[in-house]
Parts: structure tokens; sequence; C-alpha cells
């Protein structure tokens, strides 16, 4: 008799909780191994949400807090599959995410980089997967910013996701980059990040979801852990 | 052909007016609410005051903590019919930077026992600038003793750290209050799970 599980962490996948040239890594990451929860607790379901939670701008972070104009900068379409690692997609599945804006600045108030706010852009947005595992947001490009992790630091222009997949388990916090960005090679949250899957951060350009004379397009899949068969445990 | 899961990054310290912006007062509606229950949420009135101390004993001020829990009756809740009868989401995000203190201040109902082998507790997702990925614990209480000793988590934790999981309720009368400190690091390490 088998019982769908949710897979476990691929843990070569993922960064560890303590990265010293990520310095805050170092007072914040737990030191002690983790505990293995047992296998049946992996089934918790994600919590539930649904469409009509979800206003008809939330996905267009170009138009869900204009004021007085449009927001400035480089128009982009960033959209992709959230997919588990048997490639089945994820469909109405949350997507959030939120950025700086043009210029390098975020609307929190803790950020104090002196790069101007956009009246007209709040940098964040969500929706639902279709049938399909597919999400779309119409966005700007986000700036690169200074950060005081150690001298002259900047962060690559980025992206943050939040994604719960169908389980509590399958919650995943991600960044996503942009191709041919020369800071990558300097960013400690992004080199954090085993070598061999740092690669699946990066969007890729596409001229296929690029709209001509609008806006460049941008694809990024996202891979959760989903459930698989496993004999069941007696 | 079988993919391989796309790496956690940090959360950051700019989260806020993305995935709670109620709470910190920005111009966006929150999906999820600070509390995972509603007015009219059957079962005991309790409050969780929790910290999340880092490495130094520094109360951390820009984390966020994700509750999910049971019901009053030990029942998770999938889908909105059930969501409907519980009259509770059984879910909520608390950001640590509101409050003075940087505490979080969780109010909710005791859950019931979600298995006979289970007491009642609360599954939470810590996340915070200076993480990578995120980390899974849970909050039990100290006035579940008997509950607590026949739980299977908690006896798969190493006798000495199972403390560092439950929460201690405060003398008196009244509805129940309960603290929790969350250590990051040190002796009194929080234990986090590998889920």
């Amino acid at each position: 008799m088998t019982e769908a599980l949710l897979s476990p962490r691929d843990w070569d996948a993922h960064p560890p909780y303590i990265h010293p040239p990520y310095g805050s890594t170092a007072r914040r990451g737990p030191t002690q191994a983790l505990i293995p929860m047992r296998e049946q607790m992996r089934n918790l379901k994600a919590p539930v949400y649904g469409s009509e939670d979800l206003g008809p701008l939330d996905h267009d972070l170009t138009r869900n807090a204009v004021k007085n104009g449009i927001p400035l900068g480089e128009r982009i379409i960033v959209t992709g599959r959230v997919l588990d690692e048997r490639q089945r997609p994820i469909a109405n599945t949350l997507v959030e995410v939120w950025q700086a804006n043009a210029a390098g600045r975020y609307v929190h108030k803790a950020d104090t980089h002196d790069a101007p706010l956009d009246p007209n852009f709040l940098g964040a947005g969500r929706c639902l997967t279709d049938s399909e595992g597919r999400y779309c947001f119409l966005t700007v490009k986000p700036g690169a910013y200074p950060w005081a992790n150690h001298p002259n630091a900047w962060r690559p222009n980025h992206i943050h996701f939040s994604l719960f997949g169908e389980y509590f388990g399958s919650r995943l916090v991600t960044q996503m980059y942009f191709p041919g960005d020369p800071l990558l090679a300097h960013d400690p949250i992004f080199q954090g990040t085993p070598a061999q899957s740092r690669d699946r951060m990066i969007s890729r350009l596409s001229l296929d979801v690029t709209q001509a004379g609008y806006a460049l397009g941008y694809e990024f899949d996202i891979i959760l852990r989903g459930a698989h068969a496993t004999p069941m445990e007696r | 052909m079988t993919l391989k899961q796309t790496p956690s990054q940090t959360v950051g310290p700019y989260f806020a007016y993305g995935l709670c912006p109620d709470q910190y007062r920005y111009e966006m509606t929150s999906l999820f609410d600070v509390s995972p229950i509603s007015a009219n949420t059957p079962g005991e009135r309790i409050t969780v005051i929790g910290q999340i101390l880092d490495g130094d004993g520094i109360a951390i001020g820009d984390a966020l903590v994700e509750v999910l829990q049971a019901d009053h009756e030990g029942r998770y809740l999938t889908t909105r019919n059930a969501i409907s009868e519980a009259r509770m989401q059984g879910f909520c995000r608390i950001g640590t930077g509101t409050d003075p203190q940087h505490r979080f201040i969780l109010h909710t109902i005791k859950p019931g026992k979600s298995a006979p082998d289970s007491a009642p507790h609360l599954n939470l997702i810590v996340m915070m600038r200076g993480m990578l990925l995120h980390a899974f614990t849970r909050i039990y209480f100290d006035d579940e003793a008997p509950a607590n000793q026949g739980d299977a988590v908690l006896n798969s934790v190493p006798e000495k750290r199972r403390t560092t999981l439950v929460a201690r309720r405060q003398p008196g009368h009244g509805p129940a209050v309960y603290h929790f400190t969350l250590h990051m690091q040190g002796e009194q390490e929080t234990v986090f799970f590998d889920l």
C-alpha cells in the first residue's frame, strides 16, 4: 500500500542557514541540526485562499498603485509555471511578489536608500496560477541598490517571490534574478546557494513572451516540493 | 524527468508591504490577517506573546511568523466549507516590526488534538532577513502536560530540548496568556524541524 507524501527538502538545492559572507546569517541562523519530522506530518496542507480574495489589478504592478500617472522604468512581463518535481503543474496556487522600484528603492519605511520613491508604484503584487500552473505579472524592472553587508555591496536586480504550493511544507520564499547581471557574481545571497542550483533562480529573456512595442518578457519557472508515492510506514 | 527544487532565498527586510501590508499600514489589502480566528470562532480564547531572539539575545524586529493551526476540535481546515463551518481561517501572518518590543502577539483559540498521539500545538514558519531559508517549528502549551507527554513529535526531540517548544502560561485568572521565546541560537536554541 502506498500513500502520497510530500517529497523531502532537497538540501543540495537550498542554501545553508549560516553563510558567513552574508553577515547577518551568523547570529540568526539555527546552529543545531534540524529534527526530522515524522513522514506522516508532511501531509499538512497549505492554507486555503481563493480567487475571490484577489483584486482585478493585483497582478499588474504598473497599475495597482497608480496615483497620478504611470510608474517610471522599463516595463516587463514576468511569467512562468509552478510545477512540482514530477513536472506536475500546481494550479490555483498563490504567487506573491514584492520588489524595489526602477530606481532601486523599496516602499518599505525601513529602506533609507537615497533613491526616489515613485508615487505610482508600490511594488507588490499577487496572483493565482491557472490550470497549467502558469502565473503572470506586469511590472517594471527593479533597480539595483546598495546594502550594508560589506563595503560597496549592491544587490543585483531581483523580484521577491512567495509561494505555498499544496502543502504547509512546500512553502518557498525565493528571489528571481535577471540573466547576465554582473552583480550576481558579487552577491552573497545569490552565491550562498549551492553552485549547481543557482541558475534555477535566474529568469530567461523570452521573445515569445515579449509584447512588441510594449514590454520585454521574462520567463521564470518555479519548482516546489510535491507529493510522491512512498511505501506507507507500518 | 525529475525537476529540481527552486532554491530558497531570504525574505529580506522589506517584505511587509507585500506579505502583511495591513499590519504595517501600507496601501494594499492583506490576504491573511494577523489572527487565524474570527470574532465568533468557537473554542477557548488564548493569547500567545512571542519574541524571536538572535544569537546575541536581541529581539528581532524584521521577522515574519506564519501560523497554521487546527480548530478547537483538532481539525485542519483544508476547504472553504471547513473554514466557514469552523468560523476561522486557521492561518495567519504576523511581522515583528510593529510592536515596540518586537513581539508577535497572537490572538487565537487553543487548537484541539489533531491525532491521538498529538498534543495541542501551533505550526510555525519563521523567516527573516539573515535567513536564507525559512524554519519550521511548533508551539506547545505547558498546561497540557499529559498530552505533551504522549506527543509523538515532542517525543522525537531530545528531552532536554523539548522545553524550547513549550509556551508558558502566565499565572492569573481570566483568558489564558502564554509566553514563548524563540531562540535562534545559543544554549536554549529552539528546536527546528526538517518538515
